[in-house]
């Protein structure tokens, strides 16, 4: 019965005691709803590139050659010669190797020159491979595949020409050389989605006519002649390697980086990815700071509407002691109501995620790329659920022993 | 404890000093009421009838002198268990506001028996006497689950008036419980109160201000009689 005078009181202040139980269950939405987030976006980064055993390129910092062979900022310092790139092909614990080569881009998005392999071995989440929208992929020397951003910002579909612009944010296009969309691949949450992919021989068949970074005036090779000449690169940026046998990985990695024609790298994505969050956790970090303040703030207000409220019941609790209950249940019914505010609140805060990630979860994935998984809650969920109640009966001890003092004061008397 | 037999209150050498005002001090040399009898106390407001009652009821404590209740020298007694001493033996009334305006009327009288184990069971149904109690102070049936917030002022005070009687408590102890209701209510209202105090042979202490009530007490007793409020050093 004292539970549902409670509920009763409780329902009495209904506007005041709902606009609490409201900013506690947006706090608790807003924390749970971050820490998907962090943990989805942790996930998707970590799955950024499964698969491959090494990443090889020429000796720099391991996140300096992790961020710009696959997250494609920043630039290489140095290439990899082709020499190099045969050398380590044909080494005996090597079962495949992708070329990968950088420097050119279309409007604001990195051009990235492969083989047709690429398509096969770049996997995503934990083995996934990348999945052809629209089209088909690389068959003529000008067919360009590209990803799904790159598509919807500049609305291409197949058969739309592309034209490549020389190194980044330059103005010297390739202009003579005809480019078209021929794949537009599915949406994966990495950077592949920001790349237009062409075939190796390509990269080296516009820069036929260039040299040191300029056209050699006058010089015009037809497309035709260009796809019969046999095009070799000179020099790749990078290249993602598979092993044999997993356990001989770190010998090889040893020996790419005693290379002796030219000094190398071989990174483990993995481990790189591990130090590159490390930098980006700050953020992470920021943001579990700020919803722990939301939460902070809801429980300031859960106070602040309790406390106000202690002096229009002042004549509720002289009741409760003239009908012979001790200030202790008095204290007992302001904890029980605080209990009761922060429990609905954490409930409704996990009804309001769960709407939210119905509601959010299919325009999130598509326009970040972001996965965030609808699961039943976790038990580290469930436990931050309880801590919320038990911070709410911890705060409100304090406008508890404010009414057990005024309980003791006023007596049974009850005045105005 | 047996000297004080077969009185239900019996108070004796009280003295009570109001906190924050040292020289000012509440005496009460001795006063008692026996079991059954109906007692109007009269007196001015400011003469400490407020005052007595918290006593009486162990809301406050003397600062010396014993204060005998159904036997029981509530002076000796802890705060918890003065509280629950109040619960099982005094049904209180109170001028108004009585009662918990979100709460239905049933579970305002069911109230101290929340707190009152024993006087809890010796109602056998909890429902059918709240009914009972309501229909013999002529509140109709369906006002049982309404809520009190809900009731006129005249309703309200006779909802007041059945939680003290459930449970049959030896001592009601009502505050002016009149003064609000209007000449014609404060009659029946008081019949009514009446007649169920001596079917449950309980004590019933009234303060009031109104002289005019005084013929239908067993006994007046004046608060200038029993009490002295004293200025100045005791």
């Amino acid at each position: 019965m004292i539970l549902r005078l409670a509920m009763g009181s409780l329902t009495a202040r209904a506007l005041t005691v709902g606009m609490t139980i409201l900013a506690i269950a947006v706090s608790v939405a807003l924390f749970l709803g971050v820490e998907k987030v962090r943990t989805g976006a942790k996930a998707s980064f970590a799955n950024t590139i499964s698969g491959t055993d090494l990443i090889v390129g020429a000796r720099s910092g391991s996140v300096q050659l992790l961020l710009y062979s696959i997250f494609r900022i920043g630039n290489a310092t140095n290439n990899l010669t082709w020499e190099s790139y045969q050398n380590i092909a044909a080494h005996k614990d090597v079962d495949w190797i992708v070329p990968i080569s950088l420097g050119d881009s279309h409007r604001q998005f990195r051009v990235m020159g492969t083989t047709p392999n690429f398509f096969d071995r770049y996997k995503y989440r934990s083995g996934q491979s990348l999945v052809i929208q629209d089209g088909e992929l690389l068959d003529d020397l000008f067919d360009t595949v590209i990803g799904a951003d790159v598509a919807a910002t500049l609305g291409y579909e197949i058969g739309d020409p592309i034209v490549v612009a020389h190194g980044i944010a330059s103005f010297m296009e390739h202009q003579d050389q005809p480019f078209s969309v021929s794949g537009i691949l599915m949406k994966t949450g990495t950077p592949v989605d920001r790349t237009v992919v062409v075939s190796l021989e390509a990269i080296e068949a516009i820069h036929v006519d260039w040299q040191s970074g300029a056209q050699i005036p006058g010089q015009v090779t037809p497309a035709d002649s260009l796809r019969q000449m046999e095009l070799k690169p000179k020099a790749i940026t990078a290249a993602l390697l598979g092993t044999k046998s997993r356990l001989k990985v770190f010998a090889l990695q040893r020996s790419i980086n005693e290379y002796p024609e030219e000094p190398l790298i071989a990174i483990l994505p993995g481990v790189a990815l591990q130090e590159l969050w490390q930098i980006v956790g700050i953020a992470e970090k920021s943001l579990i700071g700020v919803s722990i303040m939301v939460v902070v703030t809801a429980f300031i207000g859960m106070v602040a509407t309790i406390l106000s409220s202690l002096s229009e019941r002042r004549r509720e609790m002289a009741i409760f002691r003239a009908m012979g209950a001790r200030p202790r249940t008095i204290v007992t019914l302001l904890l029980l109501e605080a209990i009761l505010m922060a429990g609905i609140g954490a409930c409704l805060g996990m009804v309001l995620l769960y709407l939210g990630l119905f509601a959010g979860q299919p325009l999130i994935d598509r326009s970040f790329g972001l996965w965030l998984p609808i699961e039943p809650p976790t038990i580290r969920e469930v436990k931050l659920l309880l801590s919320i109640v038990i911070t709410g009966a911890l705060v409100s001890i304090f406008p508890a022993i404010r009414a057990y003092r005024m309980s003791l004061a006023d007596g049974m008397i009850a005045r105005i | 404890m047996g000297a004080a037999e077969p009185s239900i209150i019996h108070l004796e050498k009280v003295y009570y000093r109001w906190p924050g005002r040292a020289s000012f001090t509440l005496h009460v040399p001795k006063l008692t009421l026996r079991r059954s009898e109906t007692v109007l106390l009269l007196g001015e407001s400011g003469s400490g009838k407020s005052t007595l009652l918290s006593l009486i009821c162990g809301t406050v404590s003397a600062d010396s002198g014993h204060i005998f209740v159904a036997g029981a020298d509530i002076s000796k007694l802890s705060a918890g268990k003065r509280d629950s001493f109040r619960a099982e033996q005094i049904g209180l009334i109170f001028q108004q506001f009585n009662l918990l305006p979100f709460a239905s009327v049933k579970d305002n009288i069911l109230l101290p028996l929340n707190f009152a184990p024993k006087r809890r069971k010796r109602v056998t149904n909890l429902h059918l006497e709240a009914e009972r109690l309501c229909d013999e102070l002529g509140l109709s049936d369906d006002l049982i689950m309404a809520r009190a917030g809900t009731l006129s002022v005249g309703q309200q005070q006779r909802v007041a008036a059945a939680r003290a009687l459930i449970g049959a408590p030896p001592l009601i102890i009502a505050d002016e419980p009149t003064s609000s209701l209007d000449a014609a209510t404060q009659t029946v209202f008081l019949s009514l109160l009446f007649s169920q105090a001596r079917a449950n042979g309980s004590t019933l202490l009234m303060v009031s201000h109104d002289a005019r009530l005084s013929n239908q007490f067993d006994r007046v007793i004046h608060m200038s009689e029993i009490i002295q409020t004293e200025r100045g050093m005791p």
